[in-house]
């Protein structure tokens, strides 16, 4: 990965010394065309593009600014409730998730998220412990975060 | 266009102002430590994230100055937000905070 990555910005500056003009316009045009001629030179790699790692992480972004407009809602009709009547609750998250950067972007998905936040993990790293302000159903919002985050963690670090 | 780019600033700040409200309403109704830093720590950070953009939005369309810096201090809050809810949580747990009396489950209770 790290390789193409090198080769598209090498073919990059390569298009600027030919088109003689060094400026961030050219550098991007170059870095297309680059981008491109790697595309069409795929199967040479060992390594799968870097591309998809990027569209990957670019997923992961919008999936977690649509969860978070809609538990902001969904915090907001709790809290502007006439009546209190809320279940809150600490359950315990299992994880699938191994090395130590991808448990901690994934506490950090989950506390950013309004209504759930992480108060601890286990010493053995395997599961996450948090906090709900209203769990009647703790397997339903178990597989939710499941389904959506930790899914789109692994397209990204897989 | 001016009207249309005005009009969405406008949005992006009410919007801003009423999550940044409700959050501090939150913090006022609800019972403990816990479900408070739900309140404060997150409905706050959507709120001063849109007031943000909707500041960057008016220099950069209105006054035609495009203000990096304020990207980045959305980016700031979204690194610092999370950690900084988690830690209040944690210390209160640690310290023996007790949780809501209508609570339903505490799985950290018999942590290993």
């Amino acid at each position: 990965m790290a390789f193409q990555i090198l080769l598209n910005f090498f073919l990059a500056f390569l298009w600027m010394f030919l088109q003689v003009s060094i400026n961030s316009k050219t550098f991007i045009i170059g870095y297309l065309i680059g981008l491109i001629l790697i595309y069409g030179m795929r199967r040479f790699f060992k390594t799968e593009l870097y591309v998809r790692r990027v569209f990957a992480i670019i997923y992961l972004t919008l999936l977690f600014f649509k969860e978070l407009i809609m538990a902001n809602i969904d915090v907001l009709k709790v809290i502007l409730k006439p009546k209190l009547d809320i279940q809150p609750g600490i359950f315990a998250l299992p994880t699938e998730l191994k090395s130590d950067w991808e448990i901690t972007l994934l506490a950090n998905l989950i506390t950013l998220t309004p209504g759930t936040l992480v108060i601890d993990v286990s010493d053995d790293q395997k599961i996450l412990y948090v906090h709900a302000i209203d769990v009647p159903d703790v397997q339903d919002a178990i597989n939710g975060i499941k389904e959506s985050f930790e899914k789109a963690i692994m397209e990204v670090s897989r | 266009m001016t009207v249309i780019v005005e009009l969405v600033i406008i949005l992006f700040l009410l919007f801003g102002v009423f999550l940044t409200l409700a959050a501090a309403f939150g913090v006022i109704r609800l019972p403990d430590v816990y479900t408070r830093n739900h309140a404060a720590s997150k409905s706050a950070t959507l709120g001063v994230m849109s007031i943000l953009l909707a500041c960057f939005l008016y220099f950069y369309l209105i006054e035609g100055h495009f203000s990096s810096r304020v990207l980045l201090g959305i980016a700031f809050i979204f690194i610092t937000a999370p950690v900084g809810g988690h830690l209040i949580s944690r210390a209160a747990y640690n310290a023996g905070v007790k949780l809501w009396d209508k609570s339903v489950r505490d799985d950290l209770k018999n942590k290993k």
